[in-house]
């Protein structure tokens, strides 16, 4: 699938979403998605569970396929745009392999199709240096059962950013984690975000961390799973946790609360 | 914990080697493992499950000692009340030997045992390579094709289900009473166990792992050995541990249908001649090789598994 786009705009946006539609069977996971990701863009995406939150995620990054629309990244096709490896997928489980170490872990994106020769881009940060980006200097040779479950998931943020990826795709990175340890990795993610200049889009069912990670909100919708509305979310960068105290925070969360509800 | 007991300060950590190695020859952790040989799959077990919580220098020597005084006082009883039971009822030899006369047999015999040691040994040995190689073979090819393992699973279930006692003198007639037919039955013997535990293992790969492997488009044999291969391993030395055991059955019941040499003969010459403590200590010899083999795979499983 690649955009008819006579002027070349597509390759100006990580992504570009035209009525894409997802089915499974006769079940419409997704109706008529068009939206156009910004490069360099944080965008949160919120909504109810069975909404197709990681469903869009998932056609984004060439994982399902559309049944109609279209999808581009960077003007490509996904398929162009996984073989290029231009996007990055982080998981809600860390998915390390539990036998090699959190270095190994981190390299493995680089070993997969080197004997095939395969053109692989490599990030400008050595394996070693994206960890300690992640704050993980000094246990590189840990082994995942030896980390806690956030530096599992650091871990998996580094090994996404290893092969200097445009679009970072993350599923719920965080749900999996206590309070303290995500409020540190959302204020860690933002600072990789800033430093790196990669384009996020963030799937999560918090609606305070959707509000304080993103400068837009997709608001998707159940039955089927359609994109409600797009919430942008004024609050000027660099972002520090005390934001989530001020009125201007606590109005775009109850305005996200109501219209949950309002589904 | 006395007064002073609890005055030590934090204990200092014992060396991991040296943890480990006691782990391995520990009594309690080859009962631990060996438990897993009764059914079909075994899953792997964690280190934390069975490592007690050390809480102090004393309290982990003395249990640590406790943990080896118990198996082996209870063996050591258990060799006393026979020899009692045996003096006392005055038990002809040829009946039950007393321990005693075990081991003055075991020592006496010990290069006529030694003899019939090897050829055992090296059944067993073989029968393992060649059956638990075919094993993880077929298993990938089960795993790699649908249709390979809809075909040829049933003939594998079926052919597990014959009784080992059963088709050994099959196999003898069709191999006749040389190795071969000894190495074909452990071989045999080891087969299932490995084939089952290998196909799960291989398949144990987490759903968004491979979906990982397909965002970095990984080839089909990239996924195999940067991925399933590696995450199959527990399982396979699960599997391992059973074959280690199983095999020297295998030696042994192929030797009982026809041979001269080999524990298996000795068994049943020993028996028909009356010479008990000669099938006693062959048994003993028997069982000997089986712990061998079990440990020798467990500390393969230490040096290859180490997460």
């Amino acid at each position: 699938m690649s955009v008819a786009d006579p002027a070349g705009t597509a390759r100006d946006y990580a992504a570009v979403l035209r009525n894409a539609v997802v089915r499974f069977g006769s079940f419409t996971a997704l109706q008529d998605i068009s939206l156009e990701l910004e490069q360099g863009a944080f965008w949160t995406i919120l909504g109810p569970s069975g909404c197709g939150k990681s469903t869009m995620l998932r056609l984004v990054s060439d994982l399902v396929p559309a049944a109609s629309g279209e999808v581009s990244i960077l003007g490509k096709s996904t398929e162009e745009a996984r073989l290029a490896r231009e996007f990055a997928f982080v998981f809600q489980d860390a998915t390390l392999l539990p036998w090699r170490t959190a270095l190994k872990n981190v390299e493995l994106p680089l070993e997969i199709g080197r004997r095939r020769n395969i053109r692989i881009p490599v990030s400008d940060r050595s394996p070693k240096e994206l960890l300690a980006l992640v704050g993980l200097q000094g246990r590189e040779d840990a082994l995942p059962r030896e980390l806690s479950g956030g530096m599992r998931q650091r871990v998996a943020i580094a090994r996404a950013l290893v092969c200097q990826p445009k679009l970072l795709l993350m599923d719920e990175p965080f749900g999996a984690l206590d309070e303290m340890t995500r409020d540190h990795l959302n204020l860690q993610l933002l600072q990789i975000w800033e430093e790196t200049g990669v384009t996020i889009l963030f799937v999560t069912h918090s609606i305070p961390e959707a509000v304080f990670l993103g400068q837009k909100v997709l608001m998707l919708g159940t039955n089927p799973g359609r994109l409600r509305e797009i919430v942008d979310i004024d609050i000027p960068s660099p972002r520090a946790i005390k934001v989530r105290d001020t009125q201007e925070f606590t109005k775009y969360t109850a305005y996200l609360r109501r219209l949950l509800e309002a589904d | 914990m006395s007064g002073a007991d609890r005055s030590d300060s934090p204990p200092p950590e014992t060396s991991a080697d040296n943890r480990k190695f006691r782990r391995w020859f520990s009594p309690t952790f080859l009962m631990v493992t060996v438990r897993g040989r009764s059914g079909g799959i075994v899953m792997p077990q964690r280190d934390a499950d069975r490592l007690p919580r050390q809480t102090g220098v004393a309290a982990s020597a003395r249990r640590r000692l406790l943990g080896h005084a118990i198996p082996v006082g209870t063996a050591i009883g258990l060799f006393l009340i026979w020899e009692a039971g045996v003096r006392m009822f005055q038990v002809p030899t040829y009946i039950a030997p007393a321990p005693s006369d075990v081991g003055r047999t075991m020592v006496e015999q010990w290069p006529l045992l030694l003899r019939n040691f090897w050829p055992t040994f090296y059944e067993s040995i073989m029968g393992f390579l060649f059956g638990n190689m075919a094993a993880i073979l077929i298993a990938v090819a089960f795993v790699h094709s649908r249709t390979v393992e809809r075909a040829f699973f049933p003939i594998a279930v079926f052919v597990n289900t014959i009784p080992i006692l059963a088709i050994a003198p099959i196999l003898v007639l069709i191999f006749g009473a040389g190795l071969t037919a000894k190495v074909v039955i452990a071989a045999l013997i080891c087969f299932f166990p490995t084939l089952v535990n290998m196909v799960r293992g291989l398949q144990a790969v987490s759903p968004e792992t491979l979906e990982l492997a397909r965002i970095l488009s990984a080839s089909k044999s990239e996924v195999f050995w940067k991925i399933r291969l590696p995450s199959s391993l527990p399982f396979l030395f699960s599997a391992l541990k059973i074959a280690a055991t199983t095999c020297v059955i295998g030696a042994i019941v192929g030797e009982w249908i026809g041979a001269n040499l080999g524990l298996g003969a000795l068994i049943i010459d020993s028996t028909f001649n009356f010479r008990s403590s000669l099938l006693y200590a062959t048994v003993f010899l028997s069982s000997g090789l089986s712990v061998m083999l079990f440990a020798l795979v467990t500390i393969a499983e230490k040096l290859v598994v180490r997460w």
